[in-house]
């Protein structure tokens, strides 16, 4: 059983009482909330005659079912409406902060609370959405819950839990040029699998995590759900407090102060015990992309799809799925695969720094005629500062639509949707069948900056060959 | 999918019906309920969304779809069932087209834990078994009786044990499994906790 790692430290500060059943009964100390996960929660609350008890812990913004295009209101879908609708009711009656569109706040829940300065070391953090993992990045423990947990959550500001256990993932060297963080979880899964991670919390550390901004850990965080663990963090340091300070939520002056050495006693210490220990060198790690219907199907850009001999007897039954669903021969190289539509944005690669990326490889480029391809910017602030740094036109210029912010095509609930069995090439999480809006539409994951290069080249590319 | 349904409530201790096979590993959330059927306030019409674009693939021989599966209510899974999104949807559309219980080689944690507090006992069995169960053609299906209290599953000609996290099988026996007023009993418990956290007073905008 793990000791004194910062998943330890923070799991036993928030423990209520140990339940009759066994389980841990645990306090969340900051509740997201949004439009799809919600309204049945809110439903129950009613039906049970509960009140909301601590409405002040709950944020809520709307992001799955918002159009990238036309945002007036009424939405032109009328379920969609009808989700917005409720939410905003809920939140005016339960007294919750929404932050609603064109709030300048309002985005992806997971890429909103940590610009907002919400997400910080130490909380335990709930959401109705598996990617609450996120935040982990901070060094706070968060993790997806469904809707019967957020109901819970509205009403008691707690929830029934068994401790996970913690499996550190020690990255060694750091990241080469032109492979990032994406890239370096989409390995992580496929060394592991997509169901190693179950009740585990995975601890990202070693040279190679320490290495990256706090945006890139977010990713890393992000996909840890995808490794099939609920909960991913990283250790806080010196990058982590200085991504928070002075965000509009982060703590203010005297509290800064108490804040910041509460924050580095939490971390795992040297000597802490961990149920597993993976170790792995970052520096071997290249440019990857997912060929089949889960995430841990991946393989570097310049590697062949491989053969059914090659895998474990346990994997073999879904590769098999995989190579008819997605058409691809076993031996097949996936680098040069033709892609139909290129999307960046989730709250996976949907940030400032992604975008960035994915325009300096885009500048004075034109994409492939053959190519549908947009940028959801995660939030409103991401949208803004693209746009005071010209990256917007960069996107434009090159061929790409400039799009709000919200969820968008990595799951496809509004209409941005793939058609028929179109491939993509997608800066999102998750590759499942039917994930992108098409019962047999196809999605290759990959980083931000692949992404753009295959919409350049209109098939699969390494990235590498446009950044030297 | 069943004309009338009915909410699990109260004590769960034991579950007797026809098994339905679903072969294959890491069937994730999104294939057991499209994001598209998500659009919605309420969990009452999902019973008949459930698997939609699987089903509509096979034409009618999804196993959701058998006349013979018809009235089947403990679904028989491989492993990593349920992985992917979050979404309670999922779940919830199973227990309205009939499932009462799932058996499986492993569970994605979400989907699990959406399931317990929802009243869909998860169990677990090892590969072998589960294949056996799924291949299991003596009287075209598998009917099985399953004891909580014993965590035992018995059919005409089949006898084994089945697991079961014990908090789990606990709340399921006491009727506990419905978690939020077990929670409130703790009232001033969690007004102490929230009082105690470091974080308090320097969340200046929160609270």
């Amino acid at each position: 059983m793990s000791q004194d790692t910062l998943f330890d430290k923070v799991w036993d500060l928030h423990k209520v009482s140990r339940l009759p059943g066994g389980s841990d009964q645990i306090f969340i100390g900051l509740h997201l909330i949004h439009e799809v996960t919600s309204p049945q929660a809110f439903g129950a609350l009613k039906d049970k005659n509960l009140k909301v008890k601590f409405p002040n812990r709950t944020v809520a913004t709307v992001d799955h079912i918002v159009p990238t295009d036309d945002q007036s209101r009424p939405f032109k879908d009328d379920l969609a409406e009808q989700m917005i609708d409720t939410l905003e009711k809920n939140c005016l009656e339960h007294k919750i902060r929404f932050f609603n569109i064109g709030s300048g706040n309002q985005g992806i829940v997971h890429v909103v609370a940590p610009e907002l300065g919400l997400t910080q070391p130490g909380m335990t953090i709930a959401c109705g959405d598996s990617h609450t993992s996120t935040h982990g990045a901070f060094g706070s423990i968060a993790f997806g819950i469904g809707t019967s947990q957020v109901r819970d959550v509205l009403a008691t500001q707690t929830i029934a839990m068994n401790k996970l256990k913690v499996r550190q993932i020690w990255c060694d060297n750091k990241l080469s040029k032109g492979v990032y963080a994406k890239d370096l979880v989409l390995h992580i899964i496929n060394e592991l699998g997509v169901k190693a991670g179950v009740g585990f919390a995975y601890e990202f550390a070693g040279p190679a995590i320490d290495e990256l901004s706090m945006e890139e850990r977010m990713t890393i965080c992000n996909m840890s759900i995808e490794g099939g663990a609920r909960c991913g963090y990283i250790n806080p340091d010196e990058k982590t407090f200085s991504y928070i300070k002075d965000k509009l939520c982060a703590p203010q002056n005297e509290h800064w102060d108490k804040a910041l050495a509460w924050w580095e006693s939490l971390k795992s210490d040297e000597n802490s015990i961990y149920d597993d220990v993976i170790k792995l060198d970052a520096s071997k790690v290249e440019p990857t992309v997912t060929w089949g219907i889960t995430p841990g199907q991946s393989i570097s850009i310049n590697e062949q799809i491989p053969l059914l001999n090659d895998l474990s007897p346990n994997d073999k039954l879904v590769a098999k799925e995989a190579y008819e669903y997605m058409s691809f021969k076993p031996g097949q190289y996936i680098k040069e695969t033709p892609v139909d539509v290129c999307f960046i944005g989730s709250c996976t690669n949907g940030r400032i720094s992604d975008l960035r990326v994915a325009a300096k490889v885009l500048k004075n480029k034109k994409i492939s005629k053959n190519v549908k391809a947009f940028v959801v910017p995660g939030s409103e602030k991401v949208a803004t500062k693209a746009k005071q740094e010209g990256l917007d036109q960069i996107f434009k210029e090159s061929g790409f639509q400039w799009r709000e912010p919200g969820c968008s095509m990595c799951l496809a609930m509004n209409s941005d949707k793939l058609i028929g069995n179109q491939v993509s090439a997608s800066s999102s999480n998750r590759n499942f069948k039917g994930r992108q809006g098409s019962p047999s539409g196809r999605t290759l994951l990959m980083s931000p900056a692949m992404v753009a290069a295959a919409a350049i080249n209109g098939k699969v590319s390494d990235v590498r060959e446009f950044i030297n | 999918m069943k004309s009338e349904f009915t909410q699990p409530i109260g004590k769960i201790s034991n579950i007797n019906g026809q098994c339905i096979p679903l072969i294959g590993n890491d069937i994730d959330t999104d294939r057991i309920i499209p994001a598209r059927f998500l659009k919605c306030v309420n969990f009452d019409s999902l019973g008949e969304s459930v698997f939609a674009d699987d089903r509509k693939k096979l034409k009618g021989k999804h196993p959701f779809d058998l006349k013979e599966n018809k009235n089947a209510s403990i679904l028989v899974v491989n492993s990593n069932f349920g992985c992917g999104s979050s979404r309670e949807h999922a779940p919830q559309a199973l227990l309205r087209w009939g499932i009462k219980a799932i058996i499986g080689e492993s569970f994605a944690d979400i989907f699990y834990s959406n399931c317990i507090a929802i009243g869909i006992p998860c169990f677990t069995l090892t590969k072998e078994l589960i294949q056996k169960i799924q291949k299991h053609k003596d009287d075209k299906f598998l009917f099985l009786e399953i004891d909580l209290k014993k965590s035992l599953a018995k059919s005409k000609d089949l006898n084994f044990n089945l697991e079961i996290k014990e908090s789990s099988r606990k709340m399921f026996l006491s009727g506990e499994w419905d978690a939020t007023s077990t929670l409130l009993e703790n009232e001033s418990l969690i007004e102490n906790k929230c009082n105690d956290l470091p974080y308090l007073e320097f969340n200046n905008y929160l609270l």
